[in-house]
């Protein structure tokens, strides 16, 4: 086979995740778009490996190295979402700007929304992310 | 494409295999990568959230089959586990429990689409080219099988062992790790939203 064939597709597919991973505004697609790109990454691996024929299989164990590490991620990764779902009420990416800088930076709803309730070192730790444990 | 690739290309087609003749092997490789590009564009231009999920369970299944063409059968059987298995029904788990609408969601894209479009065109033209003026002369042997499953494990269990044990250490720091994120805590249900 020509090796042009799966390293071709691997490019076109790790663009197509690129531009998932820079246009969608949910989340959980941004997630979505990232395993495409891993596995343009591992379709590259898997391809190269056959090619060199090589006696230790790097690329083919390093290929499932990588699916155990993309399992993990998407486990982290959507606990994280998860989390932020709870905290905030929204996945869309571009309404999470609590640690944006510069001109379009405001605060985020959880510290607007009461601040004269709570005393000063909680709304403090609240706005470093509620990492306060009771 | 260089002066020198011509004679290349005519020496490869006069030896069995070329561009312009290709095998059968080559021929279903290029049919189900169609496939594959379709499902994976589908999935990041769908409006409707969980149809994009299900696209990216034909894509993951179609490089499933191209890994076998390319005669990696254990990692074919692996990724159909792994990645249809558990990856895409925790996505799916993933949309259920951030309430993704049913129906089409009309801003599942975010406003810097064009730019997105712009960057990932030219890295797939800059890729591409690259990748097909490297390559343009190297052939694969498909005909000796190199990934079945005894010589792999063979591979992993004796030269890879090491960083098997700490990938199987980092699964479980990620398991943990998860579970306490999304552990409930008390000044959740005071402070957060629902």
């Amino acid at each position: 086979m020509h090796l042009v064939h799966p390293a071709t597709l691997a490019v076109l597919l790790f663009c197509v995740g690129l531009y998932g991973v820079l246009a969608r505004r949910n989340t959980v697609l941004v997630l979505m778009s990232v395993e495409l790109m891993l596995a343009a990454v591992s379709l590259n691996l898997v391809a190269f490996d056959v090619w060199l024929a090589d006696e230790l299989h790097s690329g083919q164990v390093f290929t499932l190295f990588l699916i155990a590490l993309a399992a993990a991620e998407i486990g982290i990764g959507l606990a994280i979402v998860l989390l932020v779902y709870r905290r905030r009420g929204t996945v869309a990416l571009d309404r999470l700007r609590a640690l944006r800088d510069g001109p379009g930076a405001v605060a985020p709803p959880d510290e607007v929304h009461d601040p004269d309730a709570r005393p000063a070192a909680t709304a403090d730790a609240a706005a470093r992310g509620q990492e306060a444990t009771p | 494409m260089s002066a020198g690739a011509l004679p290349a290309l005519l020496a490869a087609e006069e030896s069995g295999r070329g561009v312009l003749s290709p095998s059968g092997v080559e021929i279903v490789f290029l049919l189900v990568a169609v496939v594959v590009l379709g499902a994976a564009i589908l999935c990041v231009t769908s409006r409707h959230l969980v149809h994009a999920a299900l696209y990216l369970v034909v894509a993951l299944g179609g490089l499933a089959v191209e890994y076998l063409l390319l005669t990696a059968e254990f990692i074919a059987w692996v990724q159909v586990l792994i990645y249809l298995g558990s990856v895409v029904v925790l996505l799916l788990f993933g949309l259920m429990l951030t309430r993704a609408p049913i129906g089409p969601s009309p801003d599942a894209d975010s406003a810097n689409r064009p730019v997105a479009l712009v960057v990932s065109l030219a890295a797939a033209a800059t890729l591409v080219t690259l990748v097909v003026d490297a390559f343009r002369t190297t052939w694969i042997d498909l005909d000796t099988p190199h990934g079945r499953s005894d010589a792999l494990g063979e591979s992993l269990f004796r030269a890879w062992v090491l960083p098997f044990e700490a990938l199987s250490v980092l699964l479980l720091a990620a398991l943990v790790g998860a579970i306490v994120i999304s552990r409930a805590r008390r000044d959740d249900s005071e402070e957060g939203r629902g």
